[in-house]
């Protein structure tokens, strides 16, 4: 017993000599008379996930080439898949005065909600959502989301075209969010295109388990297919098999072609950058929330990037520009 | 009694040595820092601002170390009784799910009703998730660290099941966007604010927890039973104590606590379940944090709440260090390991010094009275 | 569709896919089970692991030389077992807590070697698979047996050599006697520390090798946190194997052969939520324990401290 009283009087002692020794509080730089405009950002993964994160930052980086590194500049929290941890980058951010503080995840919404209202002078964005929590009297929060269904629809109607044994096979984490649109949107797309190919899924229960998605893969290849999608970071592991199998593969959320040159078809990818424009423009202006904004292929906030190294056969070419307009007009519905 | 010729000096050096060993992991933290192009010294300022530094910073490490206490508190009962659980994330996880279920399905019930609904629920569906370790063990002799583990990974597909569907927010169906998370709670099942932070009741209830723990193993004979059977089963059962239930009944309340602590931390920092797949999502490795909390706290429930929050400071400091400094993510899980490997091989240090003294003492306790009696 | 399982196509894929996910855990599963046999509680398994599969990427990626991966990643396997051998016999720390320290440390190492020195997902050739000249020929048994990477036969030979170091060999003799009595064997003039040290870095070398096994042979990717957790279920298959290497063997296909088996439960349409389908192997694995009779002998010292002259 003494012991314990005796570590935590030490303990205690400690930690007020560090925090003694503190400089007081060095004042959180006053933002300088220059103009820069501030950004910090919160993403579950890291900013090099080929997945929803690197798009994020991805967006940011061109953001900050167009705009000059005088004139805009990001700081970053990778990682923050513990929504209490995000929670307090969020917080601390708009304490020290960012001009924009973007929650990069779904799941942050709760905590926006409690730390808006704290900082009016601050805008915030969060995504993927459409909810700017209007209807809570909050006026300080943007909101945005990837009509994935639409990338997914295109690439399902490629891979119909291209199958020659009628199966694909799919594989995602589990059967929510992101995931589930894009999933659905392909399904869409094949079933549109070649009614009598069967579409596989197999939904593995993590995003990070690399090692079940390659096997599955393999079993998906075992069944029949001769095409593969999948979406989320443990996708690389099913994209090494395709490769070694000779397997056409089709990705999302980040252009994937750099992981297999040889059989990534093409890849949906995110232009977060449109509505960040957008965004920063209404905050120079003074309006700092209140707005739900999407990307999708009609605002070129969603694109299908096709690997240069595969030549696509002009017809199959064809139909997914047919189907990349049907949608951007409305007359192709992605979702059934 | 003759007057002792001087007075003990108070023992300062024994219990400095984790804390030694902790500073040593922070300066090879410190190289490490140099190599990624870091200031060190902005870097560890940064991570006791972001601990300590203000109100809110407080806050968030009690919050932060409010489930490695009730964690740890169970801990100290499994171990104690001789039982490993290393199911702590599981258990976490169901504990918040029970009270996810009673917090929406209740949704008229006035707070002095809904909350102690759910967080009973809580407490039961963590008991349930332990005592399944306890009963294989006990009645089929199936060791306790492959359920846990085991258990950890069902708890979790449990969790995404019911998050992909039956208890999704009807909100995200309606928009078609179908994020894994259930609606926000009835603002009556939010755990009251202590002070206008995130600081909120359950960390009190984690204290006291700690201490009913401490009072359930020193100072009744449940307890009492429960530490015999950890201290040499053999034994136990020559006293006529059935050893097997004992252990079962050592993992149950552990299990019991850790889905208290889900109950509570769902109930008091999020008011709503999400899942991004995994356990750590949600639990923030709270069920592996507690283990390391607890044994840091000598296995002590008391021990377990400087500890606690001890660690809690450290996790919560270090992300404001990434956010100060830029570093990675990753460098401060490493160094978080380091923290626990340097602490966890310091012991020996404290012990041969705690021997050293003992026998000091003896010696002079020998010399000051009449042959010693027996010294255990 | 629940008879479609049964179609051949089927079952060879899940025995082939069973097999190969069985390879990193059989690795582990048996480093740790000398490791636990001679006393010592090794939870840090998934640190190492996720060490040895960066080293070994990092090497091959760059050497494109895969053997010279395989070599580095046992290499620094072992180095963390000897670490983890320092940590828990001479320093006679508690084991369960430093365990998870080193996989900690090799969780945020290797993620941050990962992005320091390759920055994003690359790819390498790593050991390509293998077909077995004339058995691989043979019909059903060829695919599933013998059409496999080098490391796969690797931990499939592992087995009985294992088997017979542990029941055969002076060595095995000692490595038993320290984990049941140490003060026994220590009488006898058998160095417990040197033993455990000895078995505690075997177990880390093949970590490391089930790593490897990972990144430069099954995926031939690296990513942070690429295990996810796999070490944990190794040190839980040990259990489940009564620390024999048969046993391990026995866990190990069942709970991967369960794995494939819920891919293609998926598949084929059954209708059962994909979620409780990602549970079956962890279901399974503690039925098969409920309804397996067995004798199970754990060694008496694990995770003790050996203190000389305390008996």
């Amino acid at each position: 017993m003494r012991k314990t009283t005796h570590l935590i009087l030490w303990l205690l002692i400690a930690v007020l000599t560090l925090t003694a020794c503190q400089p007081a509080a060095a004042p959180e730089a006053t933002p300088e008379p220059v103009k820069q405009f501030r950004v910090a950002v919160v993403m579950p993964s890291q900013i090099n996930d080929l997945a929803f994160s690197q798009s994020m930052y991805d967006a940011l980086n061109v953001i900050k080439s167009e705009m000059g590194a005088e004139n805009f500049d990001f700081v970053y929290s990778e990682n923050m898949f513990v929504v209490d941890e995000a929670a307090a980058a969020i917080r601390d951010y708009a304490s020290q005065g960012y001009n924009l503080v973007i929650a990069h995840g779904s799941q942050y919404g709760s905590s926006l909600v409690e730390i808006a209202p704290d900082f009016p002078n601050t805008s915030f964005a969060w995504g993927t959502t459409v909810d700017t929590f209007t209807d809570k009297g909050i006026t300080n929060v943007f909101a945005y989301e990837a009509r994935s269904e639409q990338g997914g629809y295109v690439n399902g109607v490629i891979a119909a075209m291209m199958t020659q044994s009628n199966v694909i096979g799919v594989v995602g984490p589990i059967e929510t969010g992101d995931a589930k649109l894009y999933v659905d949107g392909f399904k869409a797309g094949v079933a549109a295109t070649k009614p009598e190919v069967v579409v596989n899924v197999n939904w593995i229960g993590s995003f990070s388990d690399v090692a079940l998605a390659s096997e599955a893969a393999q079993t998906h290849i075992n069944a029949g297919a001769d095409m593969l999608t999948g979406t989320a970071q443990m996708v690389v592991g099913a994209v090494g098999v395709a490769k070694e199998k000779g397997v056409l593969w089709f990705g999302t959320q980040s252009n994937q072609t750099s992981l297999a040159p040889e059989i990534v078809v093409a890849s949906q990818v995110y232009k977060w950058d449109v509505v960040l424009r957008q965004i920063i423009d209404l905050v120079k202006a003074g309006t700092l929330g209140g707005t739900a904004f999407q990307i999708d292929l009609a605002n070129k906030g969603e694109v299908i990037e096709y690997n240069p190294a595969f030549t696509l056969p002009a017809e199959v070419g064809q139909a997914a520009g047919a189907a990349i307009e049907g949608i951007s007009n409305g007359s192709i519905k992605a979702l059934p | 009694m003759e007057p002792k010729k001087r007075i003990r000096p108070i023992n300062w050096l024994g219990p400095s040595i984790p804390f030694l060993a902790a500073l040593a992991a922070f300066v090879l933290g410190a190289f490490m820092l140099l190599l990624l192009g870091a200031n060190p010294i902005e870097a560890y300022a940064a991570l006791i601002d972001g601990a300590f530094g203000s109100m809110n910073s407080i806050a968030d490490t009690v919050v932060k170390a409010t489930p490695l206490l009730f964690v740890g508190a169970g801990i100290c009962v499994a171990f104690r009784g001789g039982v490993i659980n290393i199911g702590g994330e599981g258990q976490l996880v169901v504990g918040a799910l029970a009270a996810t279920l009673a917090a929406l399905t209740f949704t008229t019930w006035p707070a002095w009703a809904l909350i102690p609904v759910c967080l009973l629920l809580g407490f039961l569906a963590g008991a349930v998730w332990g005592a399944i370790a306890g009963f294989l063990k006990a009645y089929y002799n199936v060791n306790e660290i492959l359920t846990t583990i085991m258990m950890n990974q069902i708890a979790v597909q449990l969790m995404n099941y019911l998050l992909s569907g039956p208890i999704m927010d009807p909100v995200q169906i309606e928009n078609g966007s179908f994020i894994p998370q259930t609606a926000r709670f009835p603002a009556a099942a939010d755990l009251p604010r202590l002070v206008p932070t995130r600081l909120h009741l359950g960390v009190l209830l984690a204290v006291v927890v700690a201490i009913l723990v401490w009072v359930l193993l020193w100072r009744t004979t449940l307890g009492y039973r429960i530490r015999a059977v950890g201290l040499s089963p053999a034994a136990a059962r020559r006293a006529g104590i059935r050893v097997e239930q004992y252990a079962m009944l050592a993992l149950l309340i552990s299990g019991a606590l850790a889905g208290l602590g889900g109950a509570v931390q769902v109930l008091g920092v999020n008011h709503r379940m999400f899942t991004d797949g995994s356990a750590t999502g949600f639990t923030s490795s709270a069920g592996f944090n507690g283990i390391v909390a607890a044994l840091f706290g000598q296995l002590h429930p008391l021990g377990a709440i400087p500890a606690s929050g001890l660690f809690g400071a450290m996790l919560v400091g270090a992300n404001k260090m990434q956010r100060v400094v830029q570093v990675p993510s990753a460098l401060i899980t490493a160094l978080n390991g380091l923290v626990v490997i340097f602490v966890v091989s310091s012991e020996i240090w404290r012990r041969q010094l705690a021997r050293r003294q003992e026998m000091g003492a003896m010696r002079e306790a020998a010399l000051a009275t009449a042959p010693a009696g027996e010294m255990t | 569709m629940i008879a479609d399982l049964f179609a051949a196509n089927v079952i060879i894929g899940i025995l082939t896919s069973g097999i190969r996910l069985a390879t990193p855990y059989l690795y582990a599963s048996i480093g740790e089970t000398f490791g636990q046999l001679s006393g010592v509680l090794n939870l840090g398994v998934d640190g190492m692991m996720l060490m040895g599969a960066y080293a070994g990427f990092y090497v091959t990626f760059h050497t494109g030389n895969p053997w010279l991966g395989l070599l580095v990643a046992i290499l620094v396997g072992a180095l963390m077992g000897l670490a983890m051998a320092f940590i828990s016999v001479t320093l006679k720390a508690e084991q369960g807590i430093s365990g998870i320290g080193v996989y900690l440390f090799g969780l945020g190492m290797s993620d941050l070697l990962f992005q320091k020195t390759l920055g994003t997902v690359e790819t390498v050739s790593g050991f390509a698979p293998l077909n077995i000249p004339l058995l691989s020929d043979i019909p059903v048994l060829g695919t599933v047996f013998f059409s496999h990477n080098i490391l796969v036969y690797g931990a499939f030979l592992l087995v009985p050599v294992a088997w017979f170091i542990l029941n055969k060999t002076t060595l095995g003799l000692k490595i038993k006697a320290v984990g049941q009595n140490p003060a026994a064997a220590d009488a006898l003039g058998v160095s417990v520390a040197r033993v455990r040290y000895a078995t505690v870095t075997l177990g880390g070398a093949l970590a490391g090798l089930a790593g490897a096994s990972l990144s430069i042979a099954l995926l031939n990717v690296f990513q942070q946190n690429l295990t996810s957790g796999m070490g944990f279920i190794a040190v839980a298959l040990v259990y489940f194997g009564g620390w024999t290497p048969t046993g391990v063997l026995l866990g190990s296909l069942l709970f991967s052969s369960v794995n494939a088996l819920q891919l293609w439960v998926q598949i084929l349409g059954i209708p059962i939520p994909s979620d409780f389908a990602v549970m079956m192997p962890y279901v399974l694995t503690i039925l098969a324990l409920i309804f397996a009779v067995r004798k199970v002998n754990q060694p008496a010292s694990l995770s003790k401290v050996f203190e000389r002259g305390e008996g």
